[in-house]
């Protein structure tokens, strides 16, 4: 196979941008991507999208991306898998370039929340669970993972607030993130204070839906200038797992296998392991997530995710810094963006680019995003290229 | 509106129909054809009995469209004692009561208001406390 590198990366604001078009958001980070790259044009276009035929009634979204984009005659396709859609694309982009099929492949995460109410929003990302099973009685995202929370709180002794620590770190690492929709730093006492979303979870254990759009440029080392405009940084691990879709169709619920499959397949193929990692963009849509991804990872024992948040392991100066711009909570949660957001966040830290969020020395970088409980798992490595 | 898609499942609405394997006797619901335990195919069709107890619970305040009108509810993973475990709504509550390993058993109500100007409406299982 051969190397792949990230050529160029590009991102918007996330937040609510009700002046900004779907397509035009999608339009900004492809051309950061492409001022980034020196302006490498793409042969194929991979945009991952979770919901707009639901809630901007806009099917085949590649094709309009590529198009508004003047770049008619490339190949073009939309990747959804949920919450991993970002994941799943920028595997597919990875997959096309080092089959030596695609030269330079374009990833690019894009998603409008933010045009429709919250109950129309809510119930468009419902239809990412089991629609007959699950969605039809009434469950939602926030409290299906409100469910395995609780259950967490039943079956491990955990002291209360233990939770608190992966919303303060998002949120102490968005505060320095310009483009995050959050830019301030939250205590305890917010925490503690914070009304009830579902119960166990309160509105700091759930990251808020937002739009935004993010995109990275694919290609292989060897087809750039010698002295690249900036430092390369190289997809060494891809993994792409699915579970059970319904989170009631699983023999543990509160064990997230497919999490656990992807880190261990991404990291065999980069030759790691995953406490030889750098940073850890994990997929904290909701803090339960948090602790079951570092559980999943083999970084912590069943039961005990929730420790690493309380004792300042996971922050910037920490042993392994999560959430580096903000994660899902602070920055926010634009669904099938938020995938290439990481892969963004994560050359960024890697190109030593990150400014007040620089993690000291990050060689290596491992970025995770979940479609529903981890129903479909997307891991890739990322490091220096030499 | 998806009247169809509806009616397809009119047996696991309103019977909790779902599976017995043929091989290793293990219950599947919801049906899924093949054996989750021994990956055999199991079509046979099983009755559950409606009884289980509560896995997981939480209290639903910002709901979907269509469920606004019930809206908070409590919604549950409830175990069968057949094995397997079902989300669906509780229902007729004292929350007082209400924790996990609760004995439950299944009733039929509506699940949603009616979606569009046509007013169909959706029933199926939720769950109830056990009545002493």
């Amino acid at each position: 196979m051969n190397e792949v590198v990230i050529a160029g990366i590009g991102q918007t604001s996330v937040g609510e941008q009700w002046d900004i078009s779907l397509r035009e958001l999608a339009y900004y980070a492809l051309e950061a991507a492409r001022l980034d790259a020196g302006g490498l044009t793409p042969q194929a276009l991979y945009v991952s999208n979770m919901l707009a035929p639901a809630l901007s009634h806009q099917s085949h979204l590649a094709t309009l991306v590529a198009d508004f984009a003047g770049l008619q005659g490339i190949e073009a396709s939309t990747i959804e898998a949920a919450g991993a859609s970002g994941g799943m694309a920028l595997r597919m982009g990875y997959i096309a370039v080092a089959s030596g099929t695609v030269d330079v492949a374009m990833v690019l995460g894009v998603e409008k929340m933010t045009d429709q109410t919250v109950s129309n929003v809510t119930a468009a990302a419902a239809t990412t669970m089991d629609a007959d099973y699950e969605a039809e009685h009434g469950l939602t995202l926030t409290s299906q993972a409100a469910l395995l929370m609780k259950r967490y709180l039943h079956e491990f002794d955990v002291p209360e607030f233990a939770f608190s620590g992966f919303p303060i770190i998002a949120h102490a690492n968005g505060a320095t993130n310009k483009n995050a929709m959050f830019q301030r730093a939250i205590k305890l006492a917010s925490y503690q204070r914070a009304g009830m979303v579902s119960d166990p979870m309160n509105m700091f254990d759930v990251a808020p839906n937002a739009d935004g759009s993010a995109a990275v440029i694919l290609t292989r080392p060897e087809l750039l200038p010698k002295k690249f405009v900036h430092p390369l940084i190289q997809i060494n691990g891809s993994s792409a797992v699915t579970d059970t879709l319904a989170l009631h169709d699983r023999p543990d619920p509160i064990v997230f296998n497919a999490a656990r499959l992807s880190v261990e397949r991404a990291c065999s193929q980069a030759g790691i392991i995953p406490s030889d990692v750098d940073l850890f963009e994990l997929y904290d849509a909701f803090s339960i997530y948090g602790a079951l991804a570092l559980e999943a990872a083999g970084l912590s024992e069943k039961g005990k995710g929730w420790e690493w948040a309380s004792n300042g392991d996971l922050s910037l100066e920490g042993k392994l810094p999560i959430s580096t711009f903000g994660g899902l909570k602070a920055r926010g949660n634009p669904g099938g963006a938020t995938g290439v957001y990481q892969a963004v966040e994560a050359t960024l830290q890697l190109r030593n680019q990150a400014g007040e969020n620089q993690v000291k020395d990050a060689k290596t970088a491992m970025i995770q995003a979940f479609g529903g409980p981890s129903s479909t798992s997307v891991t890739h490595i990322l490091s220096k290229l030499g | 509106m998806d009247i169809p898609r509806h009616w397809r499942l009119k047996k696991q609405r309103y019977a909790l129909v779902g599976e017995v394997c043929d091989h290793c006797d293990s219950k599947v619901f919801p049906p899924r054809d093949i054996c989750p335990d021994c990956g055999e195919e199991a079509k046979t069709l099983y009755s559950f009995s409606g009884k289980g107890e509560v896995y997981s619970y939480t209290k639903v305040f910002e709901a979907p469209a269509g469920f606004d009108e019930n809206a908070p509810y409590t919604v549950a993973m409830v175990k069968l004692e057949e094995g397997p475990l079902v989300t669906a709504q509780l229902t007729d509550l004292d929350e007082s009561n209400l924790e996990i390993g609760m004995p439950v058993e299944m009733v039929t109500r509506k699940l949603r208001s009616a979606t569009d100007e046509r007013g169909m409406l959706v029933y199926g299982y939720k769950f109830r406390p056990v009545m002493a």
